[in-house]
């Protein structure tokens, strides 16, 4: 992690992470479960559902819009083995979201179990329990279905106002205000002004302004979502689930089932990916229907056609930004308006449409007045719900490839003109105080800022030249680079919470239990490193137990960057608290005052080193030998964050592009982040290598695309291709130098911000190679073969 | 109908349908080591060996089995615990659920090529895609991997 910039002139050395020793962070520590991962030991939820469970298969909607007329199920229940056929008018009538999110919900309650309205193709219309799958496969196949086709509606940009309503029923409400109004396709609205930006524009001597288009996305999580349920000896129904979010999961069934939240028991066993695609109950309300109604096992895994029709996509979204500035290229006014798809469904609406402005705007935070604002809109396509990136990739597109264009009418360096502009060590944005996640934000200074170190170590790396941003590689082979900064958060402030419980085992051990969700991200590991470093033991000594509402403390889930930060910094204070009592309890063995022992590494000393003790002797002792004093030693703490404090990021790529295919390589990317410091860097590292490809998916290759009837066309890995591991080139990683003083031992988040840079860095080079700005993304051969046209032949 | 073949070396005799493809029948026997990401032969989550050599077992019919050798990544137990070592040294592990068939596939790209190079690796291992560690980390382990291993 080489560094040559120590922040803003007059910065604590504590913004440093390299100042500080640490022995169990820091560390590039294997992931605790990887290992029994690769043997294939049976971890993953569709691994462990029980045998003697029902089969679960779901009859969905061949029509993008319609109404339920008829369900005739008696053909299917009269083959042998079918235990039951489950329609809305099984469920009970209540309104509910499916979005994991805080409470109240920011999304609106605008989704039944079953309902007798299907708005996309792939709507669940019944519930089919067999004795396996074969016969729940035929079941669904002999349930008669008679639908009234109404008229649907695909383009979000004619949705609001539009003939046709997509959610005209009734019951469905919002929590608190959000600017729900059903009645014109409008799941949620927002909108804020700082300064005059209309006054501030007119005196900018240079604008520019843009529409950028962004597009829905599959999350393409290698384990499709699945789920089992039994009811326990109690009485209690047990879910188990691919979740994100335990609690989350267990409130929403709860509300949607109306049974009481103690009598559900949620379990996240091992998670084959999430990236936001789990953050929903998309499986849980099914399986648990299906076993409250029969009192049997039931079990659930989507198709992965299932998992791209009837999960959810990003949000699509239509960003129109203009941007004024001085001559000199300060920038003076923002002015973002957004008009974001939500499809059949509003999870997540509010809130990914308003990171698009709260996670990027921030980023230039010098401008004198900026303007957000917009509408998310109802249409019968697939959900979109939360995603990697979450808003924040849409609205840098647009930011960032609107930054190079006023770079450009200003003849500067778009490297320079960012510098220029973009948020440093010790600074503010008044946006962080006005746009929370629904809600007012929290107004926060930034105490850990290394973005002039990102950018001016990925121009070393990537060798930039603003003089030499395109040139000919060889005959038809034209070269092109691009950059793009970005920002995210670390969890959402006094919204997020997560707790940790640690407890001191027989044996000298310490047991960690944390309802932090760890979806292969290496959480488990990184909060047991931290437990490690605090109570100066190996990390083995800490034993993880993770995600289970009976088991482990509350935790929200993973999602919004948050883990590490949240859930760590609760780690962080249980261990501190942990160490107090053994402290405590040691002295009360020595007979002596509290600071008058000594801990290191696993043993207590006092009196001048003539009383000693191990942490094994001292389990032993609690436990067994203490007489009237025994007891477990345990202690449970919280955390909420009263700021998120952003990662960062410069991305710089490198391209290729063939002109006669107009096929576009990408030959390097090249991406500096500040995390914070991370706590393991190698999971770290892994965490910003994989977003950027993800980046580089949704910028080259992956769209979701339907026919005028509202079918997906992209419903197979074969129709909708990821990146695989031919397709880029070199992807280089660094790490910079920086400790965030809030964050536990100086860590942020990392989950997120690598996914931020590709689309706009990519478009800008692209730009670079042509001299046509792309719009919309992914750029497909087509649209660079024309820009390339564009310059030859204007 | 019944079907029999050699799993990891044991004899095993299955109910099987016509249609029903090697993926679904080894995990409903209990082999959920086998994982299916896709159903439609492109992402390589499924993979095991068939006498030897990698197939994608969720668009493989299972009858096409009968009477050869299967092997599962807990066939290759001892060579892919060295290998994991490498996987979760570089952090390239991640949420796992490809784990066991690209470990399968490194393992039919050991016994094919001796000292691949990094083009001969990605070529080789494309089929198994990876959506969580963005290819890097998992190439800088199995290129330390083979190595390590054809040193041998």
């Amino acid at each position: 992690m080489p560094n040559d910039e120590r922040g803003r002139p007059g910065a604590p050395a504590t913004s440093l992470s390299s100042d500080k020793s640490f022995s169990a962070v820091r560390r590039s520590s294997p992931k605790i479960d990887g290992r029994g991962l690769i043997l294939g030991r049976p971890a993953y939820t569709d691994d462990l559902a029980p045998p003697n469970a029902l089969v679960l298969r779901l009859v969905r909607s061949p029509h993008a819009f319609a109404r339920i007329l008829s369900i005739d199920a008696s053909a299917a229940m009269a083959l042998p083995g079918v235990a039951c056929v489950l329609t809305w008018k099984d469920c009970p009538r209540i309104p509910y979201t499916r979005a994991g999110q805080g409470h109240p919900e920011p999304s609106p309650r605008d989704k039944f179990i079953l309902d007798e309205y299907v708005r996309y193709v792939g709507d669940e219309v019944a519930v089919v329990a067999a004795v396996d799958q074969r016969t729940a496969e035929q079941a669904a196949a002999l349930v008669r279905v008679e639908y009234e086709k109404l008229e649907h509606l695909l383009d979000f940009e004619k949705a609001v106002d539009a003939d046709v309503i997509v959610h005209p029923e009734s019951g469905i409400r919002e929590m608190f205000p959000i600017g729900f109004e059903p009645a014109r396709n409008i799941a949620a609205a927002y909108g804020m002004e700082i300064g005059d930006v209309e006054a501030e524009l007119a005196r900018s001597e240079v604008r520019v302004e843009g529409v950028w288009r962004t597009q829905a996305q599959s999350h393409v999580a290698l384990e499709p979502h699945a789920a089992f349920s039994y009811l326990d000896l109690h009485g209690r129904l047990t879910v188990v689930s691919s979740t994100q979010n335990p609690w989350h999961t267990r409130r929403l069934l709860g509300l949607a089932l109306g049974i009481p939240l103690k009598g559900i028991h949620v379990v996240k066993p091992r998670i084959g990916g999430g990236f936001g695609g789990k953050q929903h109950v998309h499986v849980e309300p099914f399986a648990a229907l299906v076993t409250l109604k029969t009192g049997k096992p039931a079990r659930i895994a989507l198709s992965r056609k299932e998992v791209f029709e009837s999960t959810f996509t990003r949000h699509e979204m239509r960003v129109s930004l203009r941007l004024g500035a001085s001559r000199e290229g300060r920038l003076r006014a923002i002015d973002m308006r957004i008009l974001s798809n939500t499809g059949a469904y509003g999870e997540h609406a509010l809130t990914t449409f308003m990171v698009a402005g709260s996670k990027t705007l921030p980023l230039y935070n010098k401008a004198a007045a900026v303007r957000f604002g917009g509408q998310v809109a109802y249409t019968n396509k697939v959900s979109a719900g939360a995603f990697r990136g979450y808003g924040a990739i849409q609205g840098l597109f647009a930011l960032e490839s609107a930054m190079d264009d006023l770079a450009r009418k200003l003849g500067q360096d778009p490297v320079a003109l960012r510098r220029q502009n973009m948020i440093k060590e010790g600074e503010t944005s008044e946006v962080f105080r006005i746009m929370g996640e629904g809600t007012e934000g929290i107004a926060m200074t930034v105490e850990s800022c290394k973005l002039e170190y990102c950018v001016k170590r990925g121009m070393e790396l990537s060798g930039w030249d603003p003089k030499r941003l395109s040139w000919e590689e060889a005959p038809g082979k034209i070269r092109a680079r691009g950059m793009a900064i970005a920002m995210q958060g670390s969890g959402i402030p006094l919204v997020d919470m997560g707790s940790a419980r640690i407890e001191l085992q027989d044996g000298g051990s310490f047991k960690l239990h944390v309802g932090a969700t760890d979806l292969g991200t290496g959480s488990d590991t990184i909060l047991a490193q931290i437990a490690a470093e605090e109570l100066e033991v190996p990390v083995e000594e800490i034993t993880v137990y993770s995600s289970d509402t009976d088991h482990t403390p509350f935790d929200v889930g993973a999602y919004a960057s948050s883990t590490t930060y949240v859930s760590g910094s609760a780690v962080q204070r249980a261990a501190r608290k942990m160490r107090e009592l053994l402290l405590e309890t040691v002295a009360a063995k020595f007979g002596l005052p509290a600071g008058e022992v000594a801990y290191e590494r696993g043993s207590f000393s006092g009196a001048g080193g003539t009383k000693k003790l191990g942490l094994e002797e001292l389990s032993f002792d609690t436990l067994y030998h203490d007489g009237a004093a025994m007891r477990t030693l345990s202690v449970t703490e919280s955390f909420t964050g009263h700021k998120s404090p952003p990662p960062y990021m410069a991305g710089f790529v490198e391209i290729e592009i063939d002109a006669e295919t107009g096929k576009l390589w990408v030959m390097d990317y090249v991406a500096v982040a500040d995390t914070g410091n991370p706590i393991n860097p190698n999971l770290v590292r892994i965490q910003l290598e994989g977003g950027i490809m993800q980046g580089i998916g949704m910028a080259l290759c992956e769209k979701v695309r339907y026919t005028s009837e509202g079918r997906l066309l992209t419903n197979s890995m074969m129709s909708y291709p990821i990146p695989t591991r031919e397709e880029v080139g070199r992807i280089r990683v660094e790490i910079a130098d920086s400790y965030e003083p809030s964050g536990p031992f100086g860590a942020k988040s990392a989950g997120e911000i690598g996914i931020d840079t590709p689309p706009a860095a990519i478009g800008n080079a692209i730009f670079n190679a042509t001299g046509t700005r792309l719009y919309s993304l992914p750029f497909e051969p087509e649209a660079i073969l024309a820009a390339l046209a564009a310059r030859r032949d204007p | 109908m019944t079907i029999a073949f050699r799993v990891n070396g044991v004899e095993e005799r299955f109910d099987c349908s016509p249609g029903d493809m090697l993926s679904d029948l080894l995990r409903s026997a209990g082999h959920v080591e086998v994982k299916k990401g896709c159903g439609t032969g492109n992402c390589g989550a499924c993979t095991v060996l068939l006498d030897g050599k990698p197939i994608l077992s969720c668009s493989f019919l299972a009858l096409r089995a009968e009477g050869r050798e299967v092997t599962t990544v807990r066939g290759i137990e001892e060579e892919a615990a060295v290998y994991a070592a490498f996987v979760t040294a570089e952090g390239a592990d991640q949420c796992g659920f490809c784990g066991p068939g690209l470990a399968l596939a490194v393992h039919a790209l050991r016994s094919e090529k001796r000292h691949p190079s990094e083009e001969e690796i990605r070529s080789y291992l494309a089929g198994n895609l990876c959506r969580c560690s963005g290819y890097a980390g998992q190439l800088r382990a199995i290129a330390k991997y083979l190595e390590a291993a054809d040193a041998e």
